[in-house]
């Protein structure tokens, strides 16, 4: 496959291996001017490029924004506080007007599982879905799988543990499909609460206890604990959460030696995962910010038809 | 007078075990006769050979929005849309703008029916002032004006004691109590069906115990109270089942069953690649919850079909889906559907169907309908079970479009209605 034959990245879930593999082929490539002193390729030159957060982001949201420039395509971006997002506007007015404004792509990060699809239904620009309720992440799910290429060559055969709130994870859903489409056996944990009904569906195997999941892992990648859910009843404290699913050097030493460490950040230290293990020679976690750069760039130059 | 002649149809009238081929004669607003071979002199002829003949339907669950909301519907359209579903008599629930909960707002209704409507209307009264579930709305005085039902539809009446006082003052008017039955500290802001379909597409769920939790409760008072407790739009296994031992107890509980819940489930929001159509409360269920559901209407556990015809606006719905309102349109599809997907296929017999949807809902309601005996009223709806169409919203009289049915071919057609003796609907077109 030398080709993306689609117009959106919307999820992972109806991607296929062969689109999985060229993408991160791709940025693959793109990785190596990323690190190059002089970063910038002519490649996109006069594409215009729109991001709409109707959620704040720091990380995604700069991710895109270098890999536009990176590709010397033009980038605009709009976050919700204090612009039209904010006030009301109906989601197909702000369609609309992007229609007109004529971006050759639009991404889009909403707390409404879905709406990034309804965007794609409406607009002739490609779509990307930066994250969508707690559906998908599909370019968090794709800089994960290259992170861990990069390290084993392949992603066919490992054991990936992935452990935290499950429940409202975008970045779960799109690394269990994705991780899963590509070979690999994908083990969740998580307390009951944040465990959603019928996950197994999405490929992946449930293992209540966060040691039997972690056992003889090749991946471990750990789901940022979003500290209001307390409040909602969903586990009673940071404290017991720690104590019964945070990820340190007594459980990571379950997994594989040298089993690769995973967080998508932002991390609450001492909560999830300590710092020692975080910053430590398993953690590639500040790997996965380049290459979250890198399948971004993938994807806007595979999308705009960088090629021609 | 004037004199109608319906030739050659095959009567099905659930009231008076009437299965058959005969004609009826309307004379009136009666129906006069039944019978083989009738020849009246200066009668109008409706031949009805090839048809199906059943006493007008009744819905005891539809949103007419009017006051308030008449940009999503009004009693004008809402009684159209009726009609050309075969409805001819419809509760009208009262979470309007404002709430009809005294006996101002039934007459308003009650006046606005003769003015504009085309069909009967029964105004429910909601349980308690402006439904916020605290005090009990003037019952009685709205049972003078002429509400036939109560509900605080759209919302549940959260508050246990509000729930059995109303119970059993209703009991001084035999009049049911119909629940919209969702605890909202376990629905919260779900948006679908709490299952596969929430955890694969990342939306909000509500599971099945925000509904079964408060039929179970609302039974035990009943059971305690009496009154007759009506549960709205059941959509669980569940659900059936609390409601199945309840009556064999004796206890005075009646529900209902919506066409969407009957032949719809949580994968269409899937597949319709998060269509806000498919958006709705109750969310749609489950394959085993559906073949639980037509079990049960076809064993006379669920007594009646009602459609919850909830017309939005197009922006209503035209939104993400966490954000789009709930409900879709039911009363221009309601026949056809549940023809083509319940009867055809063998799941529930046509006289079944029929009597669900109209002598069941008029005994429950206590209201002159559901018969075609000698001296009922006429109000009298024709169907062609062999004619095909595709749904197309644009048709609706309805100012809802909002369905997940557009283009499905269905085979089932209201031909020709009669309300108190007057052709309302001829070949399926509004006169």
């Amino acid at each position: 496959m030398s080709e993306l034959k689609r117009k959106d990245i919307l999820g992972l879930e109806e991607m296929s291996a062969d689109e999985m593999e060229l993408i991160l082929d791709t940025a693959q490539s793109m990785r190596e001017i990323i690190d190059r002193p002089i970063k910038q390729v002519p490649t996109l030159r006069g594409k215009g490029i729109l991001s709409l957060f109707y959620e704040s982001s720091t990380r995604t949201k700069i991710s895109f924004d270098l890999a536009a420039r990176y590709l010397s395509a033009g980038s605009v971006g709009v976050a919700k506080a204090g612009s039209s997002l904010d006030k009301g506007e109906s989601l197909r007015d702000t369609v609309r007007n992007v229609e007109v404004m004529g971006p050759e792509l639009v991404v889009m990060r909403h707390p409404s599982g879905g709406a990034p699809h309804y965007l794609a239904k409406n607009v002739d620009s490609s779509v990307i879905n930066a994250g969508d309720g707690y559906h998908e992440h599909p370019t968090q799910g794709l800089l994960d799988m290259l992170s861990v290429r990069q390290k084993t060559g392949t992603l066919e055969g490992l054991k990936v543990a992935i452990i935290g709130d499950i429940f409202h994870s975008r970045v779960a859903r799109s690394d269990i499909w994705g991780f899963g489409r590509m070979g690999s056996e994908v083990v969740v944990s998580a307390p009951t609460t944040l465990l959603p009904p019928n996950i197994e569906e999405t490929g992946c195997r449930v293992e209540p206890r966060v040691e039997d999941a972690l056992k003889d892992a090749d991946v471990v990648c750990v789901l940022r604990l979003q500290l209001e859910r307390q409040k909602q009843s969903f586990f009673p404290s940071v404290r017991e959460y720690h104590a019964l699913y945070g990820i340190d050097a007594r459980r990571l030493a379950l997994a594989k030696p040298g089993a690769i460490l995973m967080h998508p950040g932002p991390m609450n230290r001492g909560v999830e995962i300590t710092s020692d293990i975080a910053d430590g020679p398993q953690s590639i976690i500040l790997e996965q910010v380049p290459n979250g750069v890198a399948v971004r760039m993938a994807l806007l130059y595979l999308l705009l038809g960088g090629g021609e | 007078m004037n004199k109608i002649l319906i030739k050659g149809g095959h009567v099905i009238d659930p009231s008076n075990d009437r299965d058959g081929i005969a004609d009826l004669l309307v004379e009136g607003n009666r129906v006069a006769a039944i019978g083989d071979q009738l020849t009246v002199e200066g009668a109008e002829i409706i031949d009805a050979k090839g048809c199906t003949v059943t006493p007008g339907f009744v819905d005891l669950h539809v949103h007419l929005r009017e006051p308030g909301l008449e940009y999503k519907e009004d009693i004008a359209s809402g009684t159209r849309a009726a009609a050309r579903g075969g409805f001819t008599s419809i509760v009208c629930m009262p979470n309007t703008s404002p709430v009809i909960d005294d006996e101002t707002g039934v007459r308003f209704v009650l006046d606005r029916a003769a003015r504009d409507g085309v069909v009967r209307v029964y105004p429910a009264g909601a349980v308690t002032k402006g439904q916020k579930g605290e005090e009990l709305a003037e019952l009685g005085l709205m049972y003078e004006a002429g509400a036939r039902m109560f509900s605080d539809d759209g919302l549940p009446v959260i508050s246990a004691r509000v729930m059995s006082t109303a119970l059993t003052y209703s009991k001084m008017f035999g009049v049911p109590i119909s629940t919209h039955q969702e605890d909202p500290t376990l629905a919260g802001d779900g948006a679908v069906n709490f299952g596969r379909i929430s955890t694969l597409m990342g939306l909000p769920g509500m599971p099945e115990e925000a509904e079964t939790v408060m039929i179970a409760r609302d039974i035990e008072l009943c059971r305690r109270v009496g009154g007759h407790l009506h549960i709205g739009h059941v959509s669980t296994a569940r659900s059936v089942q609390l409601i199945e031992r309840a009556r064999e107890e004796g206890i005075n509980v009646t529900c209902e069953v919506t066409p969407h819940h009957l032949t719809l489930t949580e994968d269409l929001v899937k597949e319709s690649g998060y269509d806000t159509n498919t958006k709705m409360k109750p969310p749609l269920r489950t394959e085993a919850d559906r073949r639980a559901l037509i079990s049960a209407l076809r064993d006379g556990v669920i007594d009646v079909v009602a459609t919850d015809h909830a017309p939005h606006s197009f922006d209503d719905k035209d939104k993400e889906y966490i954000f789009a309102d709930n409900g879709i349109t039911g009363l221009e599809t309601a026949f056809a559907l549940l023809h083509d997907r319940l009867v055809l296929p063998g799941d529930i017999p046509l006289d079944r169907l029929v009597e669900a949807m109209t002598t069941a809902p008029a005994r429950l309601l206590g209201v002159e309908a559901g018969s075609l005996k000698e001296g009922a009223i006429a109000d009298v709806t024709i169907l062609r079970t062999d004619s095909e169409w595709a749904v197309n919203p644009g048709d609706f009289a309805s100012k809802g479009k909002n369905t997940p049915l557009v283009g499905w071919s269905l085979t089932g057609k209201v031909e020709t209605v009669l309300v108190d003796g007057n052709i309302v609907l001829r070949g399926g077109e509004l006169v």
